[in-house]
């Protein structure tokens, strides 16, 4: 893990990749995210930061195209994606995780990380549901390139075990996996170490230094841990009531007076 | 005393006497049971993808029959037939998907039920105005004539169509286990959102397994039809998938083809060996007895999946 502040070496942050502007979201009378604006750019760590409700997840949740937000723009690669659907993110390279985990429980960890390649096919669906020459052959390319993935996070061992029978710090691991099988432009973790142990946390720290770092993954990432936060991001949002407090380097959100407050409270006298 | 008599000890001193009439029964029972299998499938099929029970699978069987015959009796060719047959099934997916399974996303099982219901009617009904209600013959070259296997009976027809069910559950298995579709399929009975994320179109793996459930009950509707004529009450057998589907659990294919064989089999051995106990025509209620039997003791089934959840 990188000391202090620095950002992790060897990293060139790039143009923004996506620009969040204006954004506003409602559920009935419930403001999610009121007028939220923040730029993502290519290759950096972006941290997502705030109190429980702030509307973290709802944030994520429209980049993704879960929620599609009453007001605002999101653009990604240039192109509008707040009225975009789920599976056409996935399609542009954006990939994610859940806070509660969301795999598919009933399949092995390698079918799971199989279905996170399933964008990658070039043949068509009819010869997907095929088991014969073509289909055959590059189902097995997947299969390598999966391997790959099972490879860098270190889970060998649980290749055919269901995922409904590992442990939670296992399955957050392999719904890592299925997002980096599409390999993504942008990846999107919601609380990836929540409910973690101390050794599990800093693996998964490592992983996504080393995503971030080997395939120049762009992350934005929501996470409560705050010495993880300041430790492996180039920036952070603060979110709070919906709403965006203050957006910087590690260091200037720190220091700043609204953050603290939010944070810690104020003395309303 | 008598009667304690003739269920638990006459039956077994029979099976102990003439074994080869077991044993024809058995085979008899697994060639019924293959095709019970095969109805059973669709149900499962819809099921694991779209959480939907499809009340519709039987009103499917029909459908199709009716459409392959309608079309044999118009005077096109049996390959032909076949082929524009499986084009009305898959247009069919499309249409249900287009006017009903789009606007019921993410609706409570019950009100998806409801509208099968409904597609049910409507299929039925649109079955018999193009075709009409007459019970039709389907004649498709399979030979109906008993053969002698050393000292047991059986039936080429009972055989081929035990046959083509056992090929088709196969390749149904391969398909959902090994290809990259099949995988889709599954990921998305297990979690809608998740294969969202991971870029799943719902839309098309729903035309996906709705085609197949016509495909599977096109195969089913001939093979019955062959049988026993292509009328109404082939909409029926959708009834006797039910405890199949109790046994074998309602979201596992293995469970779908294990359960057909152990109701088919039961059956044709109950009415048998137990029949004369309860006067005969246990065949009838069998399957049902067994499912409740079923429900009250090991509700998931015998492969349903058991729920792994932490808490």
């Amino acid at each position: 893990m990188p000391d202090g502040t620095q950002p992790p070496t060897g990293r060139v942050v790039g143009d923004v990749i996506m620009k969040v502007e204006n954004v506003s979201l409602s559920f009935g009378g419930v403001r999610a995210l009121d007028n939220v604006s923040f730029d993502v750019r290519e290759h950096e760590i972006l941290a997502i930061i705030g109190p429980n409700g702030a509307g973290k997840s709802s944030m994520l949740n429209c980049i993704n195209g879960f929620y599609h937000p009453q007001e605002g723009a999101i653009t990604y690669k240039g192109k509008r994606r707040d009225t975009a659907k789920t599976f056409e993110a996935a399609e542009e390279g954006i990939a994610r995780t859940f806070q509660n985990i969301a795999l598919f429980k009933g399949m092995s960890t390698l079918d799971n990380i199989m279905t996170g390649r399933g964008l990658k096919m070039k043949k068509n669906l009819l010869w997907q549901a095929l088991y014969y020459g073509p289909a055959l052959k590059e189902e097995l390319e997947h299969r390598a390139k999966a391997e790959e993935v099972i490879d860098f996070l270190e889970i060998e061992a649980i290749r055919k075990t269901p995922v409904g029978r590992l442990p939670y710090g296992l399955q957050k691991r392999v719904e890592l996996g299925r997002a980096l099988a599409a390999e993504p432009d942008l990846l999107l973790l919601d609380e990836p170490m929540a409910g973690m142990n101390h050794e599990e946390k800093e693996d998964m720290v490592r992983y996504i230094l080393d995503v971030n770092d080997e395939f120049g993954t762009t992350i934005v990432l929501i996470e409560h841990d705050m010495s993880v936060v300041m430790d492996i991001s180039d920036r952070v949002v603060v979110l709070d009531y919906g709403k965006k407090l203050a957006d910087g380097t590690p260091d200037e959100v720190k220091r700043n007076q609204d953050v603290i407050d939010a944070y810690l409270g104020v003395s309303h006298d | 005393m008598d009667f304690l008599q003739a269920v638990f000890v006459t039956p077994f001193v029979e099976i102990w006497e003439s074994p080869f009439f077991f044993i024809e029964l058995v085979l008899v029972g697994l060639s019924t049971g293959v095709l019970y299998s095969l109805v059973a499938l669709g149900f499962v099929l819809i099921f694991k993808a779209s959480g939907m029970f499809n009340f519709a699978q039987g009103a499917m069987v029909l459908f199709a029959a009716l459409t392959l015959v309608g079309l044999m009796e118009h005077g096109v060719p049996l390959w032909a037939a076949l082929i524009l047959s499986m084009a009305v099934m898959v247009v069919l997916a499309f249409v249900v998907e287009r006017l009903m399974l789009r606007y019921l996303v993410n609706q409570e099982g019950l009100i998806l039920f409801m509208a099968t219901i409904g597609l049910n009617f409507i299929l039925e009904g649109t079955g018999q105005l193009f075709w009409g209600s007459d019970v039709k013959r389907l004649e498709i070259g399979i030979p109906d004539k008993p053969f002698d296997l050393g000292p047991i009976l059986l039936n080429t027809f009972d055989v081929t169509a035990a046959f083509i069910g056992a090929a088709l559950v196969v390749s149904l298995a391969i398909f959902f286990q090994k290809t990259p579709m099949g995988r889709a399929l599954r990921a998305v009975a297990d979690d809608h959102q998740a294969a969202l994320s991971v870029g799943i179109p719902l839309k098309t793996i729903w035309i996906a397994v709705w085609t197949i459930a016509g495909i599977v009950a096109l195969v089913a509707g001939i093979v019955w039809g062959a049988k026993s004529g292509v009328q109404f009450s082939l909409s029926l057998i959708a009834l006797k998938a039910l405890p199949v589907l109790i046994l074998g659990g309602f979201t596992s294919v293995p469970g779908a083809i294990v359960g057909g064989l152990i109701i088919g089999v039961g059956e044709k051995v109950a009415e048998g060996f137990w029949g004369p106990a309860f006067g005969g025509a246990i065949e009838n209620w069998f399957a049902y007895m067994l499912a409740l039997a079923f429900l009250v003791f090991r509700p998931q089934g015998l492969f349903g999946e058991k729920i792994i959840e932490r808490v």
